[in-house]
């Protein structure tokens, strides 16, 4: 008899089949269950306890995703662009939890851009993905806010509305982990997503993610053929866990390496120019000039790790306040004696 | 020294009113009356006699009318009355309306070059020098001469009433207990006042005050910093909040609260306060949280209400609990922000698209904002359901005297949640299946560190297994657990209270700040020979206890503060085979109800 190999398991001793989720209901070929399996090849490969995970999500294609992928953790599929408030209350209730959020460009920069905003200047501590497509899908394929103007919808109507850029927005709100990506880069992404795992605040993550349904045609800008033909990484992504001994010493000439919050370390292999991710005003900057010439820049933005994210900022006790027991929650009766005097 | 109220008593020993009158304030708002009144307020509290303020004032923040009254009772009545006795007529701006709205017989204090008594020869006017008496009182700084002003008023008045010099001294340290330096100012400030009164008047109106021992062992506090207190000690530990009037003084109020007794010995929070963007993201921020096992909460008015409407639906249909204020203003729309009103009875009690239906409490009293408070979350929890409170402008942001409040002796019913280890004791978990029968299910929270725990939280269909579904049974299923579940909170609402007269023909109901009106006006028909039983409701759903009341009598009258007869109309709801027997008495022009306006309705509608 032949015994089926033994699944090779990571750090906690899970298999990468702990971190799958039910078979996806989205089209074939969609940039979203790409995502989806690079979440899940980023998570088992960092062997994070899926118990302390929890995903959410707001309401749309991308926000069905959660469902895809981490079935052994808590999941919150919310409403229409609400769920950073509901990430946000779940945090104040328990700061352990480590929070993924999915949400795609309309339910991000259409009905959602201002709680997006709002936790975004919380520093609210979040792995905060949007699957950007320019399209509404599960609507069938009215244009979003992220669409480019020149953009063409399926039927041929042009778009001629600014497009949101919402790394750049992030940025300019304060954010200390921006990234953009594309689905069919995989390699950049399960790096830009374990880093994000490891920052302590908000990290966003614009992942390009086509529509194969309704945005993959000529004319879109958000399409497999125009991401591929476009995509200009900035640099290549190493990352290189805490748990890991850093053997090799980088060369800085060539590479640059920025330390994550947890001890983890993200090694940026230059690309023929010379950016620096720590500077918010080259940032600004190179996200403006990419525009202008329609250039499709990806890779990790900008980075800074030492604002104090919503946590510290909340001087909270140790225990999470969702376990806090009466005997914590409930002053003492001398308390109330003493209010009532006060009031006689 | 004898007062100048003491030398008119001999005077006047005929026909004295003692301490059965109402003093009426005008004034501009951002003007320090405010400080002004509570130490005025407070110095008749102070002497034993029962007494209520409410404060009329504009959507401002300086240079618009306000008025605050302050309603002496010996009986103990602390609703609003529809006339003064009292005027103070400082507002330059509404000063001839004040006086020409008094009844005849009614006082006028007012500053002389008003020259108020032209407009009215059937009232006792004391016209006073106010600028003069500000210029002695603060002959050095300017500036301070128009706080001042309002404190001369309290000097008048305190003369003119007889009212006790230690007992207002007392009041002023109080009001000022963070600023020393402004003590003595004030101080003196009403000595000028009383002086000159006792010097250039002469007492000729029937108002007095006499020490009383009717508040000995009583406080003084607003509705809002009451189920503040409730909150801190159900353990509340997500806050979630927007500004919005006359609700924000219940987080503010909260906040300190908690700085003060919630924090660690090393300066550590038991708790988070958020001020959200808007009411979306703070109803959100609480059922985040409430989903994460936090008793969390939120506080806001009408608009914001409306603004929560379907995350309140996807709390309900996803089974998340959290507690939400609603401190009632007049609507639709912004409305009249700072005035009184019950309309929010039915728009919150089945808010949100599709079938919701929610529990509301409806504290009638301080007190109750407190104990409701607590009860709130505990039923939150135990039905794992958003739980509104419901009071109002008038209960929220006016002064009520009342008993103290007691220690909560019950522990906090944090309702069914499964831990890993009841998990591996059960060896099976299913979020949405009713195993009880009450059709309250077991929940898990976020970081169970078991295998079973995690499930899938979703507004759209799901099954027992918290599964996506669109199958007909499985939606008919959950929508008839869930209205098993509502059910089931009949049992669990706080019962109204009822006082049931064996003589009376007709029975009142009502609910939250109606009360004191209602109390007050049941004495005044009994005194007139109509005997009433009174039945206060204090939360949706509606008990056993309600079909009990209508049936024992002829008829009842619902009285409440709302244009369409909200409760009315869910009483004949819930009652309809009693249908014509519930009469509507409505008041709602955004004053607090007041006895007469109820008893004279009552009288008129028993003619037919």
């Amino acid at each position: 008899m032949v015994q089926a190999p033994t699944p090779p398991t990571n750090r906690i001793g899970l298999t990468l089949g702990d971190y799958k989720g039910a078979p996806s209901t989205l089209c074939d070929g969609c940039g979203h269950d790409a995502i989806t399996a690079q979440i899940i090849k980023a998570f088992y490969e960092l062997g994070l306890a899926p118990h302390q995970v929890a995903k959410l999500s707001g309401i749309g294609c991308s926000s069905k995703t959660p469902a895809y992928f981490l079935n052994k953790s808590h999941g919150f599929n919310s409403v229409h662009g609400r769920m950073p408030s509901i990430a946000t209350g779940a945090n104040m209730a328990n700061k352990d939890l480590l929070l993924i959020g999915i949400s795609g460009d309309g339910d991000t920069a259409s009905i959602g851009l201002g709680q997006f905003g709002h936790l975004v200047r919380r520093n609210l501590p979040i792995i905060y993905i949007i699957e950007n497509n320019g399209v509404y899908g599960l609507t069938k394929g009215q244009f979003s806010a992220t669409a480019d103007v020149g953009s063409k919808q399926k039927g041929g109507a042009l778009n001629e509305f600014t497009p949101i850029d919402l790394c750049g927005l992030a940025i300019e709100l304060g954010c200390g982990f921006v990234g953009r990506s594309f689905a069919g880069d995989p390699k950049q992404l399960v790096a830009l997503i374990k880093a994000a795992a490891s920052h302590k605040g908000t990290a966003v993550l614009d992942v390009i993610s086509p529509c194969v349904t309704f945005n993959n045609h000529e004319g879109s800008t958000k399409s497999y053929k125009y991401a591929k033909e476009m995509e200009t990484p900035l640099h290549e992504l190493g990352f290189i866990p805490f748990y890991e001994q850093i053997t090799v010493d980088y060369d800085p000439g060539t590479e640059q390496e920025v330390e994550l919050h947890d001890g983890s370390h993200l090694r940026l292999k230059k690309l023929g120019n010379d950016y620096n991710p720590c500077s918010r005003e080259e940032a600004i900057v190179t996200i403006l000039h990419a525009a202008e010439e329609k250039k499709f820049l990806t890779g990790l933005l900008f980075i800074d790790e030492s604002k104090p994210d919503f946590v510290t900022m909340s001087n909270l006790v140790d225990e999470p306040l969702a376990s806090l027991g009466q005997e914590r929650t409930r002053p003492p009766k001398e308390a109330l004696d003493k209010i009532m005097a006060e009031l006689m | 020294m004898k007062t100048l109220a003491a030398e008119g008593d001999k005077k006047t020993e005929q026909g004295r009113v003692i301490n059965d009158f109402s003093i009426h304030v005008a004034t501009v708002n951002g003007s320090g009356s405010q400080s002004s009144n509570s130490v005025l307020m407070r110095s008749i509290f102070q002497m034993g006699i029962p007494v209520s303020g409410k404060n009329l004032f504009p959507s401002n923040i300086a240079g618009l009318p306000t008025w605050f009254t302050i309603r002496v009772n010996k009986a103990g009545y602390i609703a609003r009355r529809c006339d003064n006795d009292i005027m103070v007529a400082m507002n330059p701006q509404t000063a001839v309306d004040d006086v020409k709205s008094l009844k005849a017989g009614a006082v006028c204090i007012s500053p002389v070059e008003l020259k108020l008594d032209q407009f009215r020869s059937d009232v006792k006017h004391y016209q006073v020098p106010f600028t003069e008496l500000a210029a002695k009182a603060s002959p050095e700084q300017v500036k301070l001469r128009k706080l001042l002003t309002n404190m001369i008023y309290v000097g008048v008045v305190a003369e003119l009433l007889n009212l006790d010099d230690a007992e207002i001294a007392k009041s002023i340290e109080s009001q000022f207990a963070g600023k020393p330096k402004a003590i003595p100012l004030n101080v003196n400030a009403i000595k000028v006042g009383r002086d000159w009164t006792r010097e250039n008047l002469k007492k000729d109106d029937p108002y007095f005050i006499e020490r009383m021992n009717e508040t000995a062992g009583k406080i003084i506090i607003d509705g809002n910093a009451a189920a503040a207190l409730g909150c801190m000690f159900a353990g509340a530990t997500v806050i979630s909040w927007y500004p919005i009037t006359p609700s924000s003084s219940l987080c503010e109020t909260l906040i300190d609260y908690l700085h003060e007794y919630r924090n660690t010995e090393d300066g550590k929070h038991t708790y988070a306060v958020i001020q959200a963007e808007d009411e979306l993201a703070a109803v959100g921020m609480a059922l985040g949280a409430g989903w994460a096992g936090a008793r969390s909460m939120t506080s806001t008015s009408g608009p914001g209400i409306s603004l929560m409407s379907e995350f309140v639906g996807f709390g309900y249909f996803t089974e998340i609990p959290t507690v939400i204020f609603d401190v009632q203003r007049v609507g639709p729309s912004t409305g009249l922000p700072t005035r009184t009103s019950q309309a929010d009875l039915l728009p919150t009690h089945i808010l949100s698209h599709g079938d919701t239906k929610h529990i509301v409490l409806l504290p009638g009293t301080v007190e109750e904002c407190y104990t409701l408070a607590m009860k709130a979350f505990d039923l939150a929890e135990r039905f794992q359901t958003p739980v509104f409170v419901l009071t109002d402008l008038d209960l929220g942001m006016n002064n009520w005297m009342s008993d103290p409040f007691t220690y909560p002796t019950q522990p906090h019913d944090r309702g069914k949640v499964l831990t890993a280890e009841d998990l591996e004791k059960l060896g099976k978990f299913e979020r949405y299946k009713d195993v009880d029968g009450d059709g309250i299910c077991y929940r898990t929270l976020p970081g169970t560190d078991h295998a079973l725990a995690p499930y899938f939280v979703r507004g759209s269909g799901h099954s027992e297994k918290a599964t996506y579904t669109e199958k007909p049974e499985d939606y008919k299923n959950l929508m008839d657990r869930l209205d098993r579940k509502f059910q089931t909170a009949r049992k669990h609402v706080p019962e109204p209270i009822v006082d049931q007269n064996a003589q009376a023909k007709i029975g009142l109901i009502a609910f939250g700040s109606t009360h004191f009106a209602v109390i007050e006006s049941r004495d005044q028909l009994k005194g007139t020979g109509t005997q009433t039983s009174y039945l206060r409701l204090r939360a949706l759903p509606f008990t056993e206890d309600l079909r009990k009341f209508v049936e024992s009598h002829d008829h009842v009258y619902v009285i409440e503060q709302n244009r369409d007869a909200q409760l009315r109309d869910l009483i004949r709801l819930e009652l309809p085979e009693y249908a014509m027997k519930i009469r509507s008495i409505r008041h709602y022009d955004g004053l607090p109800v007041d006895a007469q306006f109820v008893t004279d309705a009552i009288k008129e509608q028993e003619k037919k």
